[in-house]
């Protein structure tokens, strides 16, 4: 066991890792940030996305200590100073962008990765950008609505027939 | 009236919040005192008998505290199958037991024969390693095939199965010699074979289960992921391990997803439960993504032949099928029920068809369990009618619009008997048929095609008009028809001495929104503001009794048992008002949230009200208890009967195979709808589900029964950039006539009415294109089949 | 996965001393390596992280001449500043994986393991590129060794990689549905000198020059001078996601679309 120090969501925390420890372990259970989850086993499904050094990785697919020293983002610090819910995640209740809530997570930060490079992107840019994330629930529809009403787009229009 | 979040309202969903922001509570979030962690040796053999197993050296590695076998579950009881089927000859249903941990042998890969606790996971899989080198496991040859295990009797299962079949079955029975008789004597029938893809449900949190055990009082606690924690209780006590009900709390926090693979009780469940209390300690056990595939109950999985007999303008005369269905190497809980009373008493479909006649045989092999999975039997069924339905207009040259409207049940003829069984109470399928042709403007379609031939693809249009039998179930009927439960559901309206409310509801959400919706119905019907309710589910020690989620019952069942505590709420609140305005409680009128005399103006809140019984004084206790709180039992009169038609654009890219939906219209009708947004959501997921069955998902063994597709590396689970916006209407609704809320139930349309519109549309595709030898392709249509299809022109 | 030492040097000569441990591997993205070694399908005893070597990471060139790509560079920072030496390069680096896995994953990582089905082996082949390690230069065409195979010795770190700049190139690829890797992808690289097409994921033997339509393209740089052109079926991958017949039918249309976007 090796000490391993990181700056989560501006806050710097540290704990124990072995060298097989993988960075999402290390956040829930050494840090207790259980908002990052685990998904799959093999870097497919997106649940375990967050930031390091201000890029999306899978922290499934990174060990502890090769995060040493970074600045770790994860859904747990997506809020508002004020606490209320950011722009991405406002978005995605006010579309109900998620269901069952396991993916969201990792949709989230994907979103806030993808805005970052790219603030008004398309529909196509949007749905190739979350190549990475799988939901199960939502049939993706108003994931992506949620993206491009994140990024002020309107999204009146998109796949709604309202019923009288 | 709250018209912002009442009944109809789309409220923004309250459990939202805590999933945004990383503050959902799922199992493997909980992180308890003196924690140990269980990990479980899996068979890498399809099918093989178990030898010795030598624990010494495994118990002698670091961390590990115990060692389970199958041995040590021997003589407990079997994890048994819900339902008795008869087969034609009226005999049982063969039931082999489900161990705990297999013993004696093991029967598909990942069929987990023993486990390792110990004081870190990975110890704990690093023991395992040890105990699966330990272990001595003689190779037997696999069954894989259906046709295959049906013919050989002397590779069995199940060593006391001969044939390797579960049951024979018939349905109707007696509708057979006539429905031989009508298609021997038809104009046209059309004849297809086809295979229902078997399918992984991929709830995208895995299974994960703690067991907690309590020596001072000798109660249990298992928390795990499960869509109905009362039906996990109930199982474990009087079924597998014999723990008084009173003694077992089973707990179902945040779950994500389920599909009706977290309706079963599965073995791990109860070997924390053991493990817990031999070590005294919280066992915990998370699965990991490839035990997913391996061990989760699987879906589909039909082998079938249909025939189709129609006069020449396709005027129905008859419907018959023969189905292979799997079950895989144990009954999982519904696993008899899904491919029988949920398959052959929709195939009459939305059609007035005299005659049909369902034969099925379901088949052990040497797989992964197959049960219910979101749709459960009624996709089969309506993948097998929509397609042949369409061969048969392609082959008699008719219009695939017109001979489903020349077929439709007319709203003229409801309370409508179908010969499979089934009583429709109301529904108008040509309404929803026209509404899906204006969403799609099918009129416009020949020059969307002519579009797309522009840019090198083939166009096609693909329609299904499904129906389906959902909020399950009337316990009476299921009674009669084998079922070994009730299917009711319970709630309990607790109105607090401040006025805000607690629903202690027996339907799960694990991602339906119930939180939200619940409050909607609740606070509509008692004038209060939704936000002073609170729905409290997933907890056997919080809530009356409940069956739980899956079915699209919640609603349709649950909610209707909450509709009816409120009504005993309101009555008794009726009869405090009555004594505390000095009137007669057939003068007292409740609306808005106020009791009044009718024709004064005296009237009480109903804060006022629910105050007073918690602090009631001068209470005639003869004739009024204390107190404002009821529980209603509510068991359906009949199924409901959502209805709809589906249509769907796909391109087909004739070079690769590669096809993409490119559009996809739903007009469906689910009653009265509570909560727009949340139907918009449910119909949108179970399209996006039933798009990945039709052109991406495949569980495919190999011939040893190796699962080939373990990983999302091989098996294609739909993405963002695989489906398209989605359109979707319920304007068209007829309420459902038996239960007090009007509603049907939405969560599994999509995903049984849209795989027979994808295919229907890539066949069309094709043909267009010139393929015209191509009348079906097996799902999933991947780019591959698809080319190779065109090959062999 | 089994435990193992970690360790991330800061030099490259720190590296190969570590590297000569027993057991040791080095671990650059880890976007293959960490899920394998999930699987318990790989076990080193230390594990040395290449992604603290500043001197391993970058893009540098000569505009028309040549672009060399340090090993450790994400393919997220290959898309972003490659595209100014070598537009079809970037574009292939940004169409690797998803997002999250191109902020990790790297091209020296990529080529050491030799996925059958990774992008980069064939714009490394298809360019002639050179790769350079602590101990020698090793030619595009001599690297490759066969499915997971390389010529790379014990011990022996890509440090980095430099592409000559064809006249006009491109690179297309059809996606294997679940895993998202190349199902076939073809890149094309069209030089003064003639032109080179590599493939990736159809082929047991891992990435290969299709020197058919190397000579047909050498003479007529188009797609339809392609037509009815394939590669033997014979060796090619057979799976759950297409045949050695259909693998081989992709090959001559992904090299068709490449040739028609390189223009």
């Amino acid at each position: 066991m090796s000490k391993v120090t990181i700056t989560v969501n501006g806050r710097e925390m540290s704990g124990e890792a072995e060298g097989r420890t993988l960075l999402v372990s290390f956040l829930r259970e050494a840090l207790g940030l259980t908002g990052t989850h685990v998904g799959c086993d093999t870097s497919q499904c997106g649940a375990c996305v967050v930031h390091v050094d201000g890029k999306a990785v899978k922290s499934c697919t990174m060990l502890a200590m090769e995060a040493e020293g970074a600045e770790v983002t994860t859904v747990e610090g997506m809020a508002d100073a004020d606490g209320s819910l950011g722009v991405i995640q406002q978005a995605f209740q006010d579309h109900h962008g998620l269901q069952c809530g396991f993916c969201t997570p990792g949709m989230v930060m994907s979103t806030a990765a993808l805005l970052k490079d790219n603030p008004t992107p398309s529909e196509a840019e949007i749905r190739a950008y979350l190549d990475g994330n799988i939901c199960r629930c939502t049939g993706y529809h108003n994931i992506v609505r949620a993206v491009m009403a994140a990024s002020g787009q309107d999204v009146s229009g998109l796949g709604v027939v309202a019923a009288e | 009236m709250p018209k912002d979040g009442g009944i109809g309202a789309s409220p923004k969903r309250r459990e939202d919040i805590r999933f945004l922001t990383g503050e959902g509570v799922y199992t493997d979030d909980i992180q308890l005192q003196g924690q140990c962690f269980a990990y479980f040796v899996r068979s890498t053999v399809a099918h093989g008998t178990i030898g010795t197993i030598d624990t010494a050296a495994t118990e002698a590695m670091p961390g590990v505290l115990a060692v389970f076998t199958g041995e040590d579950f021997k003589d407990v009881g079997g994890n048994p199958a819900g339902w008795l089927i008869n087969s034609r000859d009226g005999t049982p249903m063969r039931e082999p037991k489900r161990p705990v941990l297999a013993h004696g042998k093991v029967r598909h890969v990942g069929d987990a024969y023993a486990a390792v606790i110990a004081e870190t996971y990975a110890q704990a899989k690093d023991a395992a390693e040890q105990l699966a080198a330990d272990s001595e496991i003689e190779d037997l040859p696999a069954i894989v095939d259906m046709a295959a295990a049906v013919a050989n009797a002397d590779n069995r299962v199940h060593d006391e199965i001969p044939d390797n079949l579960c049951f024979d079955w018939g349905w109707v029975e007696d509708n057979r010699a006539a429905v031989d008789e009508a298609i021997k004597n038809a104009p046209h029938v059309t004849t297809l074979e086809l295979v229902n893809n078997r399918l992984v449900p991929n709830a995208m949190e895995p299974r994960a289960s703690i067991g907690e055990y309590f020596p001072g009082t000798g109660d249990y606690k298992l928390t795990t992921t499960s869509q109905n924690p009362h039906l996990h209780r109930l199982l474990i006590s009087a079924f597998v391990m014999g723990i008084p009900e009173n003694k077992l709390t089973v707990v179902a926090p945040d779950v994500g997803g389920g599909f009706g693979s977290k309706i079963y009780h599965y073995g791990e469940e109860a070997l924390v439960l053991a493990a817990a209390k031999k070590l005294k300690r919280p066992v915990r056990w998370t699965a990991e993504r490839s035990e997913s595939f391996l061990t989760d109950a699987h879906g589909r999985d039909h082998v079938t032949k249909i025939e189709l007999a129609c006069e020449e303008d396709g005027t129905f005369i008859a419907f018959r099928t023969e189905t292979l269905a799997n079950v895989g190497a144990y009954l999982s809980n519904f696993a008899t029920a899904t491919p029988t009373f949920l398959h052959g008493t929709l195939m009459a479909g939305p059609y007035k068809v005299p005659n049909v006649y369902v034969n099925l045989k379901t088949v052990f092999t040497n797989t992964a369990p197959v049960d219910a999975y979101r749709g459960a039997g009624r996709p089969e069924a309506t993948y097998s009618l929509e397609r042949v339905i369409d061969k048969m207009c392609r082959e008699l040259e008719l219009d695939p619009f017109e001979v489903r409207r020349k077929n439709f049940i007319t709203p003229d003829m409801f309370p409508y008997t179908t010969p499979v069984g089934l009583v429709y109470d109301t529904g108008d399928y040509n309404a929803t048929l026209d509404k899906a042709m204006e969403m799609a403007d099918v009129d416009g379609f020949e020059d969307r095609r002519a579009e797309s031939a522009a840019r090198g693809k083939l166009r096609g249009m693909g329609l299904s008009t499904w129906i389906e039998a959902c909020g399950i179930a009337p316990s009476n009927l299921v009674g009669v028809l084998g079922s070994r439960v009730g299917l009711y559901d319970a709630a309990t309206v607790r109105v607090n001495a401040t006025g805000n409310i607690s629903v202690m509801t027996g339907a799960h959400s694990h991602g339906q929104g119930h939180e939200t919706v619940f409050p909607q119905i609740v606070a509509e019907k008692l004038g209060i503001d939704p936000a002073s309710v609170e729905i409290v589910h997933g907890d056997t020690s919080k809530i009356p009794f409940g069956m739980g989620s899956y079915g699209s019952r919640s609603l349709a069942v649950a909610g209707s048992a909450m509709n009816n505590a409120v009504d005993k709420i309101i009555a008794k609140g009726k009869k405090i008002a009555a004594h505390m305005l000095e009137a007669s409680e057939d003068d007292i009128t409740f609306e808005d949230g106020n009791f009044a005399v009718a024709g004064t103006d005296k009237s009480l809140s109903f804060g006022e009200v629910a105050f007073s019984a918690y602090v009631p004084h001068n209470y005639p206790l003869e004739t009024l208890e204390p107190g404002l709180e009821e529980t209603s039992f509510y068991d359906p009169g009949n199924f409901t009967y959502p209805a709809g038609a589906y249509l769907c654009e796909v391109e087909v890219c004739p070079e690769t195979g590669k096809v993409d939906v490119v559009a996809f219209y739903c007009a469906d009708d689910f009653g009265n709808v509570m909560n727009p947004l949340i139907v918009e959501g449910q119909v949108h997921g179970g399209v996006g589900q039933g798009i990945g069955q039709a052109l991406c998902e495949q569980t495919t063994y190999d011939a040893d029964g190796q699962l080939l597709s373990a990983s999302y590396m091989d098996y294609a689970m739909p993405r963002a950039d695989d489906v398209p916006f989605y359109q979707v209407d319920y304007s068209c609704n007829t309420p459902c006539t038996h239960n007090p809320l009007g509603v049907k139930g939405c969560g599994e349309a999509g995903a049984i009415g849209s795989p027979p519109a994808v295919i229907n549309a890539v066949v069309d595709a094709l043909n267009s294109g010139g393929f015209t030898h191509i009348t079906h392709i097996d799902m999933p249509v991947t780019p591959s089949r698809v080319w190779t299809a065109m090959q062999a022109q | 996965m089994y435990n193992f030492d970690f360790v991330r040097p800061s030099t490259l000569a720190e590296a190969v001393i570590a590297l000569a441990g027993d057991e040791a591997q080095p671990l650059a993205g880890g976007q293959t390596l960490l899920p394998s070694m999930k699987q318990r399908l790989n076990m080193p005893g230390t594990l040395v992280s290449l992604t603290g070597i500043a001197d391993l990471k970058g893009v540098s060139g000569e505009a028309g001449a040549s672009v060399t790509i340090g090993a450790a560079t994400t393919h997220a920072q290959v898309a972003a500043e490659a595209g100014a030496f070598y537009p079809a390069l970037a574009d292939l680096a940004a169409r690797i994986g998803d997002p999250a896995v191109r902020n990790r994953g790297t091209i020296g990582g990529s080529l050491a393991n030799n996925d059958p089905s990774a992008c980069y082996p064939a714009a490394v082949l298809a360019s002639g590129a050179t790769i350079t390690t602590n101990k020698r230069e090793i030619a595009a065409d001599d690297f490759f060794d066969g499915m997971f195979a390389t010529v790379l010795e014990e011990g022996e770190i890509i440090t980095s990689v430099t592409f000559p700049i064809p006249q006009a190139a491109a690179y297309a690829k059809f996606l294997q549905p679940a895993s998202r890797f190349a199902l076939t992808g073809a890149f094309v690289a069209r030089f003064e000198g003639g032109v080179r097409v590599a493939i990736t994921g159809a082929s047991e033997g891992g990435v290969f020059r299709w020197s058919d339509a190397e000579s047909v393209l050498s003479n007529s740089f188009s797609g339809d001078a392609l037509a009815g052109k394939l590669p033997a079926a014979e060796g090619m991958i057979s799976d759950l996601h297409g045949s050695a017949a259909y693998r081989a039918h992709l090959c001559g249309v992904m090299t068709r679309r490449a040739v028609a976007a390189a223009g």
